[in-house]
Formats: C-alpha cells, structure tokens, sequence
C-alpha cells in the first residue's frame, strides 16, 4: 500500500514525535508513505482567518502536488492539515468563485486540479485499509494493564466525520484495545483543547486544557492518546501553569502511533518519546519487548 | 462617565451585511436561524464571549456589523466545529465566525492589543515569505509584537523545549517560494489589497 504523505509544518517542529513514530509504524505494517515534494503550510485556522480564497490557495497547491505525484490517497496526521485540505475540496465544490480563483493561481504554477484526491488521516487508514487483524498480528508486546484515556480533539471528526463519528468516534478506541490496553471511558474525549487559545488568552484556552486532563486523572488514566500534534503540546507542556493556576492535573500525553509502536516492541527513544514534558513509562504490567522484534 | 445604549436603534444598522456574510458558501441557511441557542451551548469557549454565538447569529442576521466586529467573541472561537455540527439548521456557524474575522481584519476594527488577530497576521506573513511555519519562531514574533511580558512567563516552556529538543530556530522553508508567492499574489485576479492593510 502506498500513500502521498502530506507531514505539515507542526510534524516538523513542536510535533516531531508524532513524524518519528508515525514513519515506523507504517514502515512496519508494510504501507509506504511517499512525502509530498516542496508541500506548503495548509494555513491551518489562521489565514483562513484572514482570507478563505487565498486560504483555499494554499490547500489546493498541495492537493494538486498530490495529484501529479501519483493516484495514491493523501495521508494527513495532523488534524488542522486534514480538515483545511478536506474543507477547501467542499469549496471547490460549493463554490464557483473560489474555484475559478483556485484554478487561476495553480495555472501560474503549472499546476491543475481534478478534486478528486482522497485526503485521509492515519487512524482512518489503520483501522480501515490496513484493518486491526493485521495490527494485532504484529502486537508482540500487549500493553496490558494500561489505561489510556483516548482524546480525538476536533478538527478530525468536525465537520468532515467522514470514517468516525462526530460525537463519540471509536476508532482509536478499538485500535488502542488491539494493543492490548485498557481504554477508560473518556466522554470529553471530543471536546476542544483550547487550540491556539492556550498561548494567546490562557484564562480561557488552559482552563480547557485543564478540564481534559483532570477528567482523564479522575477516570484512572495513566495516560492521554492523542492523534492532533496541537492537542498533544497543549496537554502536555503546560503543567507548570495548569498547576499554579488551578492545581495539579499530571498525566502524560503521547501520539498513539507512539503506543502502536510500543506494542510493537521499539525502542521508546525511535518513536521520540523522550520528547514529552510530562515522562511516560509502561507500567510494570507490561512485558518487556522481545529481543530483537522488529527489524 | 461614560454611559451605554443598552438597546440599539435602527440606524446602527449597516445594511446588506447579513447578505454579504450569507454569501459565504454554506452560510446562505443563517436566513433559517431558530435562535434555540444550541449553538451557544454546545460552546466550549461561550461563557467567556460577550455575545453569545446565538446572539452573533440574531446580530449578523439584523446587519448589526459594528457590534459583531468589534466583539471578543469571533476571536475566542477556536474553531472546533461543536456548534456546525449541533446546529438543527445545518448552518456553518464556524464558517460565519471565519467570514467575521476577514472582515474585522480588513477594517481594523479588531479589539485592540488582543494577540489572537496579531497571530493571524504573523502566521500568514511567515507563510507568504517561507511558505511553512517554524512554530517556536512564530511564537517569539507573536510576544515581541504583543506582549513582552508573556516572553519572560513563558522562560520554562522555552527552556522546556529545547531540553525535550522541539524548539526549532532554523526556519522551514519550501523551494519554490516565488511560485507560491505569485499564486497568492492577486490569485483571485484582484489586488492583495487585504495583506497589505494588516501588514
């Protein structure tokens, strides 16, 4: 299986463990990811703040980047990359103004769009074209006794829930429970983060942040699964103001392709792990890796 | 002392706003609104707005531009779909706050000092120059053009980052640059009058 992997700027940066562990889970499940080349920023929330057509712009560059490299779907982890690219295909769609204005600013580019490519998020081609038989087949190290609270933010599910659902998707869920964790119920598991908010007006936006990782402590979690790298900078380097704000509400928070590589028996430091804030560890109900599991 | 209206008088009403904000695709069903308030619940950020998203969609719909631009509400939503999804109407109440923020962009009637258009503007600036964002360089543009003091709060999460090795100050950038220059340069055909006016 081969995939146009479309990483965004935040994989590059504050979210380079998400790359570090996406990369060799899917090298391991056998699915190639072929990064798109000279892709741009999508524009995330902020330029379509400032201007939806020049927005839509950058989005399409990158889909028709997509399109000339080859007829695979375009894989997107990060939620903001993958609501931006899939929004802008609905405006080509909805509407004929930006269309034509797309169409003219990729034709000074050489490029050109048919609006058919696929724009789809790693949990939805884990769990749908790889399928969890396969994940479960290369499980050689279950996570048992580990209770994750699983946390999907918004931009994956809203408004384009295409694989999951909007209110209480399961995805993950079900991915997490093949690893062979405990998955606690977690009913804020779509509720906003707090986003950008975090930095720009904190009262607000971290008070978010505090309420999710509060509920997962109180749910008995050891640990947050997140699949946005926003989600997880927000949950996870903020501790020391959370705390002096409104008190203590520790917990880890790591990608969940960070756990599937666990499962999988690499070693914590691959999968970038030592990048967190807050430390994760295994608890002691789980088995040490095999010797030599993965090539 | 300075005194307030507490009702408003037609005549602050700007009309043909509501038909400029129902152009945006999708936005047309604002005609539709039941004013039931599911929006305003489903909110996370709501009780720190000062109108309620319902009271956005009443203000929008009655032309009453100058009071919805210049509010804190557009910019307290962080754009996480709760009401586009919840709303009976099927109205893209996310997509309307998007058509607000442009607009109170463009006219500058945006609250003054608030960080959250100041962000908007520097994210799109590194974009139209590099072309991708170097998160923890865009940060320090946005504390040194919005507040100083943040940077000094803010010394541990910095130090925090370059520990855990995410703190990036090389800046990314594509190769093509002058390509997607042009492409966002009049794209549409019309003069890139609004990144001049924020600039």
């Amino acid at each position: 299986m081969k995939y146009s992997y479309f990483p965004g700027c935040s994989l590059k940066g504050l979210g380079r463990a998400y790359e570090e562990s996406l990369l060799p889970v899917m090298r391991h499940l056998g699915a190639e990811l072929v990064e798109l080349e000279d892709w741009n920023c999508c524009g995330a929330t902020a330029y379509m703040s400032v201007d939806e057509e020049k927005a839509c712009i950058l989005a399409a560059r990158n889909l028709s980047i997509a399109q000339k490299a080859g007829p695979h779907d375009l894989l997107t982890p990060c939620s903001a990359c993958y609501l931006v690219l899939n929004k802008t295909k609905h405006f080509l769609v909805d509407s004929p103004s930006i269309k034509q204005s797309v169409e003219g600013a990729l034709k000074k580019a050489n490029l050109a769009y048919g609006g058919n490519t696929p724009v789809r998020h790693p949990l939805d081609v884990l769990v749908h074209d790889i399928g969890l038989d396969v994940i479960k087949e290369k499980v050689v190290r279950p996570l048992k006794g580990l209770k994750v609270a699983p946390y999907y933010g918004c931009q994956v599910v809203r408004p384009y829930a295409t694989f999951d659902d909007a209110w209480n998707p399961t995805t993950m869920d079900r991915l997490l429970a093949t690893l062979g964790a405990e998955v606690v119920p977690y009913p804020l598991k779509t509720k906003c983060c707090g986003a950008s908010l975090t930095g720009t007006v904190p009262e607000a936006g971290l008070r978010l942040t505090y309420i999710l990782l509060k509920e997962a402590v109180r749910r008995g979690a050891h640990v947050i699964a997140t699949i946005c790298p926003l989600c997880q900078f927000n949950l996870d380097a903020y501790h020391d103001q959370i705390v002096r704000r409104w008190g203590a509400a520790r917990i880890p928070t790591v990608y969940f392709t960070q756990l599937m590589g666990l499962a999988f028996g690499m070693d914590p430091k691959t999968l970038g792990l030592q990048r967190n804030f807050i430390p994760f560890h295994l608890p002691t109900t789980v088995q040490p890796a095999p010797v030599a599991a993965h090539a | 002392m300075k005194i307030n209206r507490t009702i408003k008088y037609e005549a602050d009403r700007v009309r043909g706003f509501a038909r400029e904000i129902m152009s945006i695709p999708g936005c047309e069903a604002l005609y539709s609104c039941i004013q039931c308030g599911t929006c305003s619940g489903a909110c996370p950020l709501s009780i720190y707005m000062d109108y309620s998203p319902r009271q956005v969609m009443a203000l929008v719909r009655s032309d009453f531009k100058n009071e919805v631009l210049a509010s804190h509400t557009v910019w307290l939503c962080a754009s996480c779909y709760a009401c586009t999804v919840e709303c009976p109407r099927q109205i893209r109440i996310t997509d309307i706050m998007y058509g607000l923020k442009q607009r109170a962009i463009k006219e500058a009637i945006y609250p003054r000092h608030f960080p959250i258009p100041i962000l908007a503007k520097e994210f799109t600036k590194m974009i139209r120059s590099k072309g991708r964002i170097t998160e923890t360089l865009l940060v320090m543009n946005l504390f040194l053009k919005a507040n100083w003091l943040a940077v000094l709060s803010s010394w541990r999460l910095g130090l925090g980052l370059i520990r855990t090795g995410r703190f990036v100050i090389r800046h990314e950038r594509i190769e093509r640059r002058a390509e997607l220059a042009s492409m966002l340069n009049g794209g549409n055909g019309r003069p890139a009058n609004v990144t001049k006016e924020i600039a």
